[in-house]
């Protein structure tokens, strides 16, 4: 497969816009992705796109125009916009296009994600007796690793003061607002030990890229960023995910670790390489052990980390420069491709405010999600 | 006063220290809870031991919506209940309701034993409660 470049990056601030559905959110994207890029709708010869609860992506036709290219609904959860862009890099590096859309949209109702037993294959009782909670899930899986791994309450605290103080500074963000240590752990619990502030909420919002082949990319004299590699793994063998009801007592693998070797033996580079990370922080414990999972440090480590500042914008691996889920929201079909937009626009120097210094090269993003599928992505610049 | 009747059928066993009802795998595997309808093809009914370890645990501090069917009506009258995993050595880890422990008191390992417990004003349901001293 040859290599294939990002040359339009387009993004709607997310959180709340009552006057715009969640498509129209992503033909937002979408427009601001061609201007970067230079480009008219018309040029686009095949995409990709979806959303979880705003309908099939291809109606965006109907507002971006009706040119005829070919369309692709993509449904694929908390993967959605890393199985988009996976497609659109399939169908640009296989030689057939050489300008290919990937999108992703959502807008949610408000409170926790309600869950329906029968979808999930599982039984009512499970719903019934309240055990079917996503957030119960991310609970009993940082409980389990703070007490095995060393981690305090004060660093999932850290979590997430760091993730306000970079969306105060992000134009994206939805959480503009920083929010003291303190105020973040005595907030009221939620399931413990995690408190209000360390969840992210359910939002909206809309994200566009537009990928180009190399010879594409030189004609237009494009300001692109290298797909070093994409990796989207579903769960192996006796791991532990949510909503299930009982575990095995093997322990068993993880879709993030699965996808993270895959991703760094494609592009060739070790997480030692990575200038810049962005990780599946649906709360402050998922960033924590999302740290290790994808390699960056060993189970425990995140306790001196989070202390030393080291995943601060200046720090040694800056993570969730733009906020993540936490300040961000996560409108499910955009969540992934806001964290492709995020390191574009950093490998770029186009951060503004939140830039990472030291003119960064190489951009990490994570994404995880029912029913235990993660997606990661590697950009160079 | 009406009799309480199991949240589901032919989740434990019917006998005075009631058991839950998992499935063995052909691969030797146990699961629960048991598989139905085609799935169950292959998987003998398997109970599973009484008591084990706690693995890991939380407490649900805010109302769940629909489908949760528990006690009460509103936000106002919802009182925080605690569940987690339970380890059952040698066979696996089942989520449960944790009863009769405070938040404090609970700990990774500790001893822990099943129960069937009224669960609101029609049905019982299982959980387990940390083991107490013969």
């Amino acid at each position: 497969m040859s290599d294939v470049y990002i040359i339009g990056a387009g993004i709607h601030p997310f959180g709340r816009t009552d006057h715009r559905s969640g498509r129209e959110q992503g033909v937002f994207a979408v427009r601001q992705a061609l201007d970067d890029a230079g480009l008219e709708w018309s040029d686009i010869e095949c995409a990709y796109g979806g959303s979880a609860a705003s309908g099939a992506a291809d109606i965006m036709v109907n507002e971006l125009g009706l040119t005829g290219l070919p369309f692709i609904n993509v449904a694929n959860g908390c993967a959605t916009g890393g199985s988009s862009l996976a497609s659109a890099q399939y169908a640009v590096g296989s030689g057939a296009y050489d300008l290919a859309l990937a999108t992703g949209f959502d807008k949610h109702d408000r409170g926790a994600f309600n869950a329906d037993p029968k979808t999930y294959g599982l039984p009512e009782w499970y719903g019934q007796t309240g055990m079917m909670l996503t957030t119960q899930f991310f609970a009993l899986k940082i409980q389990r690793y703070m007490q095995l791994h060393g981690i305090s309450r004060r660093t999932l605290g850290l979590v997430a003061e760091k993730a306000f103080r970079n969306g105060a500074r992000t134009d994206h963000a939805w959480r503009r607002s920083e929010v003291d240590l303190d105020t973040i752990l005595n907030a009221p619990m939620i399931n413990d030990p995690l408190t209000k502030y360390m969840f992210c909420s359910p939002a909206e919002g809309g994200v566009a890229l537009i990928l180009a082949s190399e010879k594409k990319m030189r004609e237009l004299g494009a300001d692109g960023v290298k797909i070093a590699n994409i990796a989207v793994r579903t769960r192996p063998p006796n791991s532990f995910e949510v909503f299930q009801p009982a575990i095995s007592v093997q322990e068993g693998g993880k879709p993030t670790v699965l996808a993270s070797k895959a991703a760094f033996e494609g592009a060739g580079i070790g997480p030692e390489d990575v200038d810049v990370a962005q990780l599946q922080d649906t709360e402050s414990g998922a960033e924590i052990m999302h740290m290790a999972e994808n390699g960056f440090c060993k189970d425990g480590d995140q306790e001196q980390w989070l202390a030393e500042g080291r995943t601060e914008l200046n720090g040694k691996l800056p993570v969730n420069t733009d906020g993540g889920c936490l300040a961000c929201g996560e409108p499910i079909g955009a969540s992934g491709l806001r964290q492709i937009y995020e390191n574009v626009q950093q490998l770029r120097g186009r951060g503004g405010a939140r830039q990472v210094p030291g003119q960064p090269k190489v951009g990490y993003s994570h994404v995880y999600g029912a029913p235990g599928l993660a997606a990661v992505a590697i950009l160079e610049r | 006063m009406s009799v309480l009747t199991p949240i589901a059928e032919d989740l434990w066993t019917n006998e005075a220290e009631p058991r839950l009802i998992g499935g063995k795998l052909a691969s030797g595997t146990i699961v629960f809870p048991m598989p139905a309808g085609d799935a169950a093809e292959g998987v003998e009914r398997y109970p599973l031991a009484r008591k084990g370890t706690l693995w890991s645990f939380t407490r649900q501090d805010f109302r769940p919506k629909s489908p949760y069917e528990g006690p009460g009506e509103t936000p106002q009258d919802f009182v925080p209940y605690l569940i987690g995993y339970v380890e059952l050595p040698g066979e696996v880890i089942v989520e449960s309701l944790i009863v009769d422990a405070k938040l404090e008191e609970l700990k990774l390992g500790m001893p822990m034993e099943l129960v069937i417990v009224p669960f609101n004003s029609q049905h019982t349901t299982f959980a387990f409660r940390p083991e107490r001293a013969a």
